[in-house]
């Protein structure tokens, strides 16, 4: 039976963890692959490398760093951040990207899903999607958050998915930092509308949180968060031994 | 050493970066030479069968993997290289592959319900076949263990060359092997320690 995944997301600065707080056993908090190996020993299923660099240094230790966590993790690793063109694409999935996740570069280049599909397959293109309710509608913000598309989230997905984007990260900006739990109307409604993996994201605060998604939507298939890990509210051990005994099918 | 078959598909990284891992070295050829002169042989790949197949024929990489085979030299491919082993695919269309294991690969849409998502992406347990000896590959590994999938086609009607399964709304062929030639559906090179070890006990056979 498929199990349920637990990913974390690392954001990533000029080459170092943005947030975090220290483990026991980790040398370098900031270190995004003593982070990334730590999280992998920890039992996470998949990684996420956020770069939020915007200078062109910034990206090259971004891409010298996640080259050095691919030669010592081997789970799924998915970048994202700055993915504009096929060629940001070549250039992450060279460095041992197994997945790039797009967002605003694909609001801004309506081709970009399709060719990237075309070149490397359905499975490697994810699409990111920061939604928000306006006026009762769930719509589509770029930028991470910042700017309103005036795009409905369900019908812009539906194309993405059309294109050939292989899975959805749907990230709710509505309980993104509320910590009250998952936004679970926003994710039904967007697991109802296709028929690829969704990852849920935003708003977990605690296990229980994690509990609720994989009971209430059987059909989202991992949950996503940052903070909760980072600061070791959450330890991933004592999530997935939860889920467990809750009869949620896990890897242990 | 180990010979990675470069044949201009997918990402072979990882997979370099995994042997390396366990201290065994390999390298990333397409030289019928150096695949000569390696222990072991990896036949990767993502993307479509067709595609695939014919980048192997153009190349002539075809013919030397099926010489080393006979030869007796050790083979494993991993996901489309897995599939590529088999007698056909009917990826879109019908594709002729190379024959090495005994069976075709088929959509898993035609055996799983109908509400299951495709691709089958995720990590899956391994189920062994009953009455069977576990393979070589699984020296280290546990009936349950999971392993990273990502495929949307499933190697068919070769129950006697199957050596796991995944549960899927269906059997799903997760792994196969006819001699010295083996094959799993997963990444092992994605699939953490568990993965790590089915490499480490393939360099052992």
């Amino acid at each position: 039976m498929i199990t349920k995944r637990i990913i974390p997301c690392l954001d990533v600065k000029n080459g170092r963890v943005v947030k975090g707080v220290n483990f026991e056993g980790l040398n370098d908090v900031s270190s995004p692959v003593e982070l990334a190996g730590f999280y992998s020993e920890c039992g996470a299923d998949e990684l996420v490398f956020y770069d939020i660099t915007a200078s062109a240094e910034g990206r090259s230790l971004f891409t010298d760093i996640l080259k050095r966590a691919a030669a010592e993790i081997f789970i799924p690793l998915t970048v994202g951040g700055g993915i504009n063109t096929v060629d940001d694409f070549d250039r992450v999935l060279k460095c041992g990207a197994d997945k790039v996740s797009v967002n605003s570069g694909a609001i801004k280049n309506p081709s970009l899903i399709h060719e990237a599909a075309k070149k490397y397959g359905d499975q490697c293109v994810v699409l990111s999607v920061d939604v928000k309710r306006v006026d009762g509608r769930f719509t589509v913000f770029a930028r991470g958050g910042r700017d309103n598309t005036g795009m409905d989230a369900i019908e812009w997905i539906k194309k993405c998915v059309a294109d050939g984007a292989g899975e959805i990260v749907v990230n709710s900006i509505d309980t993104d930092g509320v910590k009250q739990g998952f936004d679970l109307e926003m994710l039904e409604a967007v697991c109802d509308a296709v028929s690829i993996p969704v990852i849920a994201s935003g708003g977990v605060g605690c296990i229980d949180d994690f509990t609720k998604l994989f009971k209430a939507l059987p059909k989202v298939d991992a949950g996503l968060a940052a903070s909760i890990f980072h600061f070791g509210e959450v330890s991933i051990k004592d999530l997935k031994n939860t889920l467990r005994s809750e009869g949620i099918n896990v890897r242990l | 050493m180990i010979a990675i078959i470069d044949y201009g598909v997918g990402n072979l990284f990882s997979l370099k970066s995994s042997f390396a891992f366990i201290g065994k070295e390999a390298v990333v050829t397409g030289d019928p030479k150096i695949i000569d002169e390696c222990d072991r042989i990896i036949l990767p790949g993502v993307g479509a069968f067709g595609d695939a197949a014919e980048k192997l024929k153009n190349t002539g990489l075809d013919k030397v993997v099926k010489e080393q085979a006979e030869k007796g030299k050790p083979i494993l491919g991993i996901c489309l290289g897995m599939q590529l082993l088999f007698e056909k695919s009917y990826e879109y269309g019908e594709h002729e592959g190379l024959g090495l294991i005994k069976g075709s690969v088929k959509p898993i849409a035609d055996v799983i319900p109908k509400d299951y998502k495709i691709p089958h992406i995720g990590w899956n347990g391994l189920i062994f076949p009953k009455n069977k000896e576990k393979s070589d590959i699984y020296k280290y590994t546990d009936e349950g263990d999971c392993v990273y999938f990502v495929h949307s086609f499933y190697a068919a009607d070769c129950e006697g060359n199957t050596t796991a399964c995944a549960e899927y709304g269906a059997m799903l062929t997760a792994s196969a092997e006819n001699k010295n030639v083996y094959g799993t559906q997963f990444h092992p090179e994605k699939s953490g320690k568990v993965g790590l070890n089915i490499l480490k006990a393939f360099c052992e056979i």
